[in-house]
């Protein structure tokens, strides 16, 4: 089984950060929320592995 | 015309019960003739065993209510004999359409699999399924079985007892005491024999109100169902447009937690909803119109020593997903050959517990299954509304988002995995959907199909191995079904119950699901599997 990655992965963290920022610029509270949404699920299709995305919403939840 | 709804169809008449001296005792009491109840005596009598259905009305479900019958249950209804009018007289469709908004986001076809003698559903209003059910009690008496229903005979009060069950009953002409040695309960949703013994009946309720309209037009609509997720017509509520026979269409509004019930339902508001909808001048008739809260909930127990509680008296799913009906078929599928054997001492009476055990598993599927649904259409926080309309406006785009959009799923049976009457896995990578627990999938052979040939006893499948034609354990009966791989022209049967294996020996209960399966028949170990189906291992 594999692990979802909690260290470093993205190349070009700057970059990516910048560029999820920008996707959001002029978008009011509503529009950036349902961006995030649509993320959120693009992302977990790419990722498909269902226990990999439970290991994310677990991550994600802080709740170690 | 008369609507077959508005007509009498068992009406009351006086019974010798009702002048004995003391209480008649019968085999088994039904009460209620709803869909479920009727099915459960139609099983029964068809087995010999006496059967009396009391219902405190004398005619069929007012209104449709229920609308998409699954395949499983149309399998069972061919065992209880009215599964053809059922098909002959509904709509089967495949197609689908969701909107979003204002706009059309995908359609879908359901691509049935093949190789099943039925339809992967068909829509059909609730009051003729009844009326079949109905004829077949009559055809049933004719033919001389031990069947009877009593209309308006309500029952009062309840008495149990280790061994029988008294019962008081209300008629148009004074009440009389009446006794049974089993008593099932299929008295719907608000079960007064729930109350009567004081069980509890506990879930979810969903805070919402749907209007549910059944209107007649010869709109040029096509057969395919149509779901709205915040139309203009209906903002920030959902919709539905499904077809039935006789160009009657059933029409779902979500109306949202606050609103004034009886004002809602009256034709004056209700007509400007449904024109908003269909069309201005799109020309209709209202045929039924009711409003419901939707819940989730269940029993804790469905058996109570004599009581058994089956359908909505036991469980109650919210709408979609259709599992209201089709579950409580399996109910009884699941209970009437258990309390044979056990009427017959042919099987202990713990027997009966394995039916509350695996129907409740079957329940809690389809409150699982109806909840997420419900979810979905009906979002109760701001971010589950978010997340749902973004994945209604991926799905427009790109396909992966379209699994995730839930406006009811299909209602299939549920696999008793884990239940006490299945003997372990003996068949090395057999198809999953055959192993131990697993309703059997149909199959088409070279005369018919393979459902047919089951069900009412034990079988034993053999395909392309050696076995007795007949097993007898303990008082229970095992009959042979030889077939063989020639026999398949599709080779389903072989994909569905072999797999890569070359011989396959399944063991079948009487409500055609699979107790045991190896490569080949061992009498020491398909004797246990008998003794294990039935309770005694
Ligand atoms: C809007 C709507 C849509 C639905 N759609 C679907 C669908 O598409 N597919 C599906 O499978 N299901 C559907 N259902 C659910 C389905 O209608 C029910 O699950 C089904 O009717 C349950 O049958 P039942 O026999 O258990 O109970 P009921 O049909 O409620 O019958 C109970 C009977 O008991 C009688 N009774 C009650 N009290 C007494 C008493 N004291 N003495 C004697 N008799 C009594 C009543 O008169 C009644 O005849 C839908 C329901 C609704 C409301």
């Amino acid at each position: 089984m594999s692990d979802l990655i909690l260290t470093p992965n993205i190349n070009g963290a700057d970059d990516f950060y910048a560029e999820l920022l920008a996707a959001h610029e002029g978008l009011d509270k509503a529009q950036s929320d349902a961006l995030n949404a649509r993320l959120v699920l693009v992302l977990a299709n790419q990722i498909g592995d269902r226990a990999i995305l439970t290991q994310a919403i677990q991550a994600a939840a802080l709740k170690e | 015309m008369n609507k077959i709804f508005e007509v009498p169809l068992y009406a009351y008449e006086r019974s010798p019960d009702q002048d004995a001296s003391s209480p008649v005792r019968h085999k088994v009491i039904v009460i209620g003739a709803g869909p479920i109840g009727l099915a459960a005596a139609i099983d029964l009598a068809q087995q010999g065993i006496e059967v009396v259905v009391l219902d405190d009305n004398d005619k069929v479900s007012f209104g449709s209510r229920a609308v998409c019958y699954a395949k499983r249950p149309l399998e069972i209804l061919d065992r209880l004999g009215c599964g053809q009018p059922m098909v002959d007289k509904g709509v089967e469709w495949n197609l689908g359409k969701v909107f979003f908004d204002d706009r059309q986001v995908y359609d879908f076809n359901l691509l049935p699999e093949g190789g099943h003698q039925r339809p992967a559903f068909i829509n059909l209003q609730q009051y003729y399924f009844e009326e079949y059910l109905v004829n077949r009690v009559r055809e049933l008496q004719e033919a001389g079985a031990p069947i009877e229903i009593r209309g308006r005979n309500k029952v009062e009060a309840i008495g149990t007892h280790p061994d029988h069950v008294k019962l008081e009953v209300e008629t148009p002409e004074g009440s009389y005491t009446v006794e049974a040695d089993w008593l099932i309960a299929c008295d719907g949703a608000g079960s007064p024999v729930r109350s009567m013994l004081g069980l509890d009946f506990v879930g979810r309720v969903f805070e919402d109100n749907f209007l549910i309209a059944d209107v007649i037009m010869d709109a040029g609509f096509p057969t395919e169902r149509w779901f709205w997720f915040d139309p203009p017509f209906n903002r920030g509520q959902s919709a539905l447009l499904h077809k039935q026979p006789d160009n009657v269409w059933r029409i779902d509004l979500q109306l949202g937690w606050d609103i004034d019930k009886e004002r809602e339902k009256r034709p004056e508001n209700v007509i400007p909803r449904l024109k908003a909808m269909l069309g201005e001048d799109v020309q209709f008739e209202l045929e039924w119109v009711s409003i419901y809260t939707f819940q989730c909930r269940r029993m804790e127990k469905f058996r109570h020593g004599r009581v058994l509680f089956a359908g909505d008296a036991a469980h109650q799913v919210s709408p979609f997903g259709a599992r209201g009906a089709n579950s409580g078929l399996q109910d009884t599928d699941n209970l009437i050959w258990k309390l044979k054997l056990v009427m017959e001492g042919k099987a202990p009476e713990s027997l009966l517990d394995s039916y509350d055990m695996e129907r409740i598993h079957g329940a809690d599927e389809n409150i699982l299954n109806s909840s997420r649904s419900t979810d979905f259409i009906t979002p109760k926080s701001e971010m589950s509304r978010i997340l749902r309309d973004a994945v209604l406006d991926l799905s427009e785009q790109y396909e992966f988002a379209r699994p995730l959009v839930n406006s009811g799923r299909l209602s299939v049976p549920c696999t008793y995995d884990g239940s006490p009457l299945n003997s372990a896995d003996a068949l090395l990578d057999g198809p999953a959907r055959t192993r131990p627990g697993s309703p059997c999938p149909d199959a088409p052979l070279d005369e018919g199909f393979l459902l047919p040939k089951l069900g009412d006893r034990f079988i034993l499948l053999t395909i392309d191995a050696d076995a007795p034609d007949l097993i007898e354990e303990d008082g229970i009966e095992v009959t042979r079904l030889a077939l063989s791989v020639k026999d398949d022209p599709t080779l389903e049967l072989k994909r569905r119950y072999l797999g890569d294996n070359d011989s396959a020996v399944y063991l079948i209960r009487p409500d055609q699901h699979v107790a045991a399966r190896r490569p080949n028949y061992d009498e020491n170990q398909f004797r246990h599997a008998i003794r294990r189906a039935t309770g005694k291992e």
